[in-house]
Parts: C-alpha cells; structure tokens; sequence
C-alpha cells in the first residue's frame, strides 16, 4: 500500500483552481520593511552592546582558580569558623524582617484606603498614590543608602529601608484589591447608617482581609530576601556578614551563609504558601 | 459553640469561650516576639544618631537640591552600560531558562529525577539576590559589566524559569492529545501542542523580569559590577550630593520608561 | 465483502488503570471500510478509553486490535507514530491549539509525514496545503484560513478539527463526542457533515455518542457499552425501549422518542 497523500482526499465537487493555492504563515509584523527593519535594529543593537562590553580576558582568566575555590568551599561550608557573627547577623536579619513587615502592613492599610479610587479622592488619592510610587521605583538598596547616612549604619537604617518597601509593594496591590471590592456589600452596610470606621470594618475588611494576609506573607519572604544584602551597604543583617566574608575570600563561610539563606527563603516560602492555601 | 443559652436567651459571640483564649494568647505571644525584635533592633542602634536624623535628612536635601544638570554628561556611558546589562542579562537567562521549565515542568520532564535537580537550580538562582550575585562574580571576574551581566542573568534564570514552568504545567492537555493522535513526533507534540499555549506567559514573564531588571541593574555597580550603580557609589562616598540626585532623577526616568515599556508589550501579546 | 474490506479488526480488549480497575472487560469489534460505527452508553462505560485505546493515546493492557490485518496494539516510538497518522481523531472538545492559526491547525493533520525542522519553519509540501485548502472549502471554512482558533465558533472550531482529522488522509476515523459541546442544530450539522466524508472517502468510523437520537439517525450499526461490556449490537431499527434500558438503566424512554420523531 503506497502512503497517502493529501491531495488525494476526495472533496467532490471542487474546482482545480484551489491545488495551486500556496500558504504563509501571517507574520507578526506584516509590513516586510518594517520587519526587516526590526530584525536589524535588534541585530544592531547586540552588537554594538556587545562590543562595547569591555571584556578584560586577562583577568577573567585570572578568576577561574578562585571560581574553583568558591565551588570547593561550596560543597565544605564552614559554619564555624564565623559562626559569632553569622547568628548575629541571622537574628539581626530575622527581627528586621519580622518587625518590617508588621509595621509596613499596618501602615500600609491606611495608604492603600487613600489610594483607591473608590474610597479616596482629590489631594488624598494623588499624595497617597505618589508615596506609593515613589517607594517602588528605587531599589531597597538604593534607599538604604540614605537612611544609612541619615541613621548611622545599623539595623534601624535597614529596617525603615524595608519598611518603606514594604508600605509600596502593598500599599499598590492592597489599593488595587479595594477597587475591586463588591460595591455592593459596602452599600448595603452604608444603609445601615454606619459611620467610615464601622463602614470599613464591616464591609471593606471581610471582602480584602484573606488578600491582605496572603500579601504580607510574601511581602515577609521578600523582605527577609532583602535583609539578606541592604547588609552591603550598611544597613545589618546577615548581608553585613555575607559581603564581610567574601571581600576577605573567605569562600567556605560565604558559603555556610548562602546556604543558610537558600534554607531559610525556602523555610518561610513553603510556611507562607501553606498557610495562603489554608487561607484562601 | 458560638451560641449559648443563657437566661433562657440565646447569646450570640462571634467566637467559643476556648477560641477567644487562643486568640488572646496568640496575640500576646505575637506581641511578645515583636518587642523582642524592637528590643534587639534597638541594642543595635546608636540612638544618639537617630534623634540626629532629622537635621541630617535637612542637611541631605539642601544639598541635593538642585541637581547637577551638568553631570549628566558623564552618566551616558553607565547609562547605556546599565541598559546593556539588564538586557543582555534578560536574554541570557531567557535562553537558559526556557529548556531548563520544561525539564521542571511534571508534563514534560522526561524523567523524575531531572524535574529534581531543575527544580533544585531553580530554587538556588531564586534565592540568592542579584546584589550577592554580583559580589560573587565580580570576586570572580573582576570589576565590570560582564559581572553584572552574569549577576543578573543567574538571578533571573530562576524566576523565569519558576513561572514558565508552572504555565507550562496548566497548559490544557487536549490539543496536545490531538497532535499526539496525528502521529506527531515528540519536538512536535512540543512544538505544535505546548509552545503556542505557553507562548504568551513565555513574553509576559520575559518582558516583566527586563523591567525588573532594569531596576537591578541600576544597583549591581555599588559591589563593582558596572552601570551607573558605579557612579552612585561613587558620588555618595564622594559627598557630591548634587550628583546623586542627579542620578536619582535618571534612574526614576529609566524605572518608569521600562515599565511603560512592559506594560505596553505584555498588553500586545495578550 | 472481501477480507480486505475489514478496516478494523478488535479482539478481547481489555484496559485496567493501575490500581487495578479494570474499565474494558475484553471487547471485540469489527469495521468495514465505509462503515458508519456509534458507540452509546452512560458516562465512565469506557467510550473514551476504547477509542484512546485504538490510537494508543492510552496503551491498552490485553488483547489484540488489527489495523488492516496489521497489529497495532504495544507499537512504541515512531512505529506507534506512523500507525497513528492512518489514524484521524476528532475530539469532544475540538482541541484546537488556540493560538495558532485554523490552516496551522488544519496542517498539523500532516505532521505524521513531514520531518520537525520543516513542520517548525511551517514549510509542509505543496499537495498538503491544497488539501489543507479543499478541505477547509468542503467543511464551509473558505478565507478563515488565518484566523486564530480561538476567535471561531464552537461549529467552526469542530468543522476545523475534523479538516485536520481528514487531512490525514485516514483509513479509520476515531471520533469522541463530536458534538458534545454544540447546540442540537450545529450538533446536527457536524454529524451530517461527518457522514458525508466518511461516505466520499469510504472511510471506516467509529463515533462516540451521548445523544440517542443522532446515533439512530446517522449510523450504520450501534454498539451499547456499559460499564466496559457491550450489551448491545445491531442496526438502528433495532435498538428498543429495552435495550436502551439495558444500556442505560431503567428509564421511561418515550417522551425522548416522540421527541426525537418531530426532530
């Protein structure tokens, strides 16, 4: 049995006309210059960016047999030798995390109520809606640099640092949440004739309260994540340890950090997913 | 029980006797453990320098207004490199985290054990920071852009790779039942029945990680790892107060820019 | 009929899930080239597993299914590949790829025959994508050939899912609840448009059917399956109250008749 062809399933009553039909995919950008144009300019631009790296080879080479130290000390983790200051630095980053992320979340109720549409309008919305951009545009590290010099190193500066970031990432989120609030249940407590606090209380916070839980909770991983390098600029916790460690070469305890860390972000994501799942 | 008779009338609470002491119980503990850290925050501080902050932010700011216009034309270079390295960065890591989803992913991994050690990379580039990222590389490569390239690239090889391979996971499973049963082999089951589903997250998730990126990038040079993070470093040690600004106004441009940018990309493939 | 006539040939198939449910207690089928087959029964009878059986979409666990004499059963890798490209599947949901284009999907029929470098770069020969044309002129889809999938209908979405059945060029078709998620009249369409091609192609079928009615009007024989047993075989006319009861379980059946006779 010879295999079959296509072009041999019958479809009676058809003209011949349609065998000399050819098929194209439709392409993303139909005009062929512009897409040539696209193609090129992206072309262009890799290399150009890439020339203009500033590959320094000898020195690359020079890192290899410190990258095989690094991975050594990688699989020996050396707890001990620091250990002092990594538990000082863990404990340091652990209270950071933990009282950040209380105090950012109860700060950030009252913000993200002035930032939502339906709830807050004029001058309010638009001061309420500027801090919140404000605080997500810059890296946590880069704002940790001014606290630092505002504070003094340590970990109050790192804390407000991670604090303000916290009073962003949710104020944003949370003000989305109350505009999609049901309007509904809000109204039919407003016809009890119930006052803000009493409206809020019974008609906003039961509809935005799981969503807000769950937020915090990733908002705790994230901050503890970032506790782990505003340490690089000042700001305490186990970052401060970390980049001790490693401008000292000391790779096998840089290493028992990584690893602690890498524990522990996976620790308080399993803890915080499960606890969403029951939640939700 | 929420309910109880009491005085042949039924009083309502909204929680059992026993609910109510684990509640109050939760919450003093919860307190407890909060004036702990305040406590040990606090132990940490020198508070002398705290109460001093307020003429300090006053002092910043005098000095940061007005910025230095004419600084700017030494921040084009670390601008561009900074581009560079949230760029390049971004397409590395796409490379390597496409093949790398889809051995995580339990519909198309080809075996157990290799959805582990995926799923084990995943989590290690997941969790270390570009920023301890860079210092590593940059003990590694020296100074420069490629570490900062490097730096970004592991970081986000994890998050892309995290994100596309749950979609890969949810993608539905008729269609490529349908091409399984045309005699389609495996790269076009893939092909034909996974990649089109996944192909919209695939862009979302990439564009978004560039736009994070671009952030990122923005910092890796305070440990030497290139961009205009160098000359952040380098201002702020240097007390030049008005250069720093400076830089603060460019990198808030180039934030908003690229996640006007994202938007409008994800926007288009949806 | 000559031997050769016999498309499909099943013997003492069986089909147990790990775990050891067993859903197919050994069936025996037999199809003839033209042959218009409905399998009926109630939901979990094993409708879906025997055709996904046949394509090998789920392996079998005993017995025999010969494909024009040819055993197909326990075939791996690309034996099982080429054996399945003579096989076209029409699904209940349709299972288009949303996202690509209705000629993609159409011309995913032909990927059986063509190699993955071409099929990536859509570069499939000159005579599938004429037939890929004629089919999507016979099925009523002419000019929707770039459109995306998912901005037809649930009609069009099916008419595009058998085209690319057909294009197989297939010896047997396998269809699951073509019209599972259609209303009556478009269900009624898809079933004609279904016999027709099967007639034009002399094309051996086998159709899984919820709806009583439509098997009693379009098919050559029925099969009763319930719960992994056939209970019943016949012709159309000849499948009463009592059978269906014995399918289905006991029901008052006659508001269903007069329905299905004004219909």
């Amino acid at each position: 049995m010879s295999p079959p062809d296509a072009a041999s399933v019958s479809a009676t009553g058809l003209s011949g006309e349609a065998a000399a039909r050819t098929w194209q995919r439709p392409r993303l950008i139909a005009n062929a210059w512009i897409r040539r144009a696209a193609w090129g300019g992206g072309a262009l631009y890799l290399i150009v960016a890439v020339a203009t790296l500033g590959v320094d080879f000898e020195r690359m080479a020079a890192g290899v047999p410190r990258a095989a130290e690094f991975v050594s000390g990688f699989f020996w983790p050396d707890f001990t030798t620091r250990g002092g200051d990594i538990i000082e630095g863990f404990i340091e980053s652990v209270t950071m995390t933990l009282l950040s992320t209380v105090i950012g979340v109860a700060l950030s109720i009252p913000l993200a109520i002035g930032a939502a549409r339906n709830f807050a309008s004029g001058p309010v919305y638009l001061v309420c809606r500027s801090i919140i951009a404000v605080s997500r545009t810059f890296p946590e590290v880069m704002i940790a640099i001014f606290f630092v010099v505002m504070f003094g190193f340590g970990p109050f500066a790192g804390l407000i640092t991670l604090i303000v970031g916290t009073v962003g990432f949710l104020g944003k989120l949370l003000a989305e949440e109350i505009e999609g609030c049901s309007t509904e249940q809000i109204e039919a407590i407003r016809a009890t004739g119930a006052s803000l606090p009493k409206i809020l209380v019974f008609g906003l916070f039961p509809q935005v309260f799981p969503r807000l839980v769950g937020l915090g909770l990733y908002r705790l991983d994230i901050n503890f994540r970032e506790s782990a390098i505003i340490g690089v600029v000042g700001a305490g916790g186990i970052g401060a340890t970390l980049s001790t460690t490693l401008n000292r070469y000391e790779f096998s305890s840089a290493a028992a950090v990584l690893v602690l860390i890498i524990v522990i972000v996976l620790l308080t994501e399993n803890v915080s997913g499960f606890i969403r799942q029951r939640l939700i | 029980m929420p309910v109880r008779e009491e005085n042949a009338t039924k009083v309502w609470q909204r929680r059992t006797p026993r609910g109510r002491l684990a509640l109050w119980a939760g919450w003093a503990l919860a307190l407890a453990v909060l004036v702990a850290c305040a406590r040990q925050i606090s132990e940490g501080t020198l508070w002398v320098f705290v109460a001093d902050a307020h003429r300090q932010a006053a002092d910043l700011l005098a000095r940061m207004v007005p910025p230095d216009p004419g600084y700017m034309g030494v921040l084009w270079r670390p601008l561009w490199d900074t581009v560079n390295i949230a760029t390049l960065g971004t397409l590395l890591a796409v490379a390597a985290a496409v093949p790398l989803a889809f051995l995580a992913a339990k519909n198309t991994t080809p075996h157990p054990a290799v959805r582990q050690t995926a799923l084990l990379m995943i989590v290690s580039s997941r969790s270390i920071n570009t920023l301890i990222w860079a210092i590593l590389f940059v003990i590694l490569f020296g100074p420069g852009v490629v570490a900062g390239i490097a730096a970004i690239t592991l970081r986000s090889i994890g998050f892309i790779a995290k994100l596309l391979y749950e979609a890969v996971e949810e993608i539905a499973v008729d269609p490529v039942e349908a091409i399984r049963a045309t005699g389609g082999s495996p790269g076009q089951v893939l092909t034909y029945g996974i990649f089109p589903q996944v192909f919209p997250s695939f862009v979302g998730v990439s564009v978004f990680r560039w736009d994070i990126n671009i952030r990122e990038s923005t910092i890796v040079g305070l440990v030497g790892a290139g961009g205009i993070g160098l000359q952040l470093d380098a201002s702020v040690n240097a007390l030049r107060w008005s250069q720093v600004s400076t830089i603060l106004v460019i990198v808030f441009l180039m934030v908003v820019f690229s996640e006007w940018i994202s938007a409008r990309v994800r926007k288009a493939v949806l | 009929m000559s031997g050769n006539d016999k498309v499909l040939q099943i013997r003492a198939l069986r089909k147990s899930y790990p775990g050891g449910v067993e859903v197919l207690h050994g069936l025996d089928i037999d199809l003839r080239a033209g042959e218009f087959l409905t399998v009926i029964g109630p939901s979990g009878a094993g409708k879906s597993t025997l055709l996904r059986c046949i394509n090998g979409l789920v392996p079998a666990s005993a017995g025999s299914c010969r494909l024009r004499g040819a055993e197909i059963l326990g075939l791996r890798g690309a034996e099982m590949r080429a054996a399945r490209r003579r096989i076209g599947m029409i699904f209940q949901a349709h299972a288009l790829v949303d996202r690509l284009t209705v000629m993609e999907n159409v011309l995913s029929g032909r990927l059986g025959y063509t190699g993955f470098w071409s099929s990536w770069a859509r570069r499939f020969p000159p005579g599938d994508v004429a037939g890929a044309f004629r089919l999507l002129e016979r099925v009523g889809l002419e000019g929707y050939e770039d459109r995306r999938a998912d901005r037809l209908s649930g009609g069009q979405r099916q008419r595009v899912g058998i085209a690319r059945a057909l294009l197989q060029s297939p010896e047997l078709l396998l269809v699951d609840e073509p019209t599972a998620s259609l209303d009556p009249k478009t269900a009624r369409q898809i079933m004609r448009l279904l016999r027709e091609l099967a007639a034009e192609n002399n094309l051996a079928v086998i159709a899984n059917l919820h709806d009583v009615g439509l098997a009693r009007m379009f098919s050559d024989r029925i099969i009763g399956l319930n719960a992994g047993t056939i209970v019943f075989e016949g012709a159309p006319g000849e499948l009463t109250d009592s059978e269906l009861s014995t399918i289905y379980g006991e029901e008052d059946w006659s508001t269903e008749e007069v329905a299905d006779v004004s219909a």
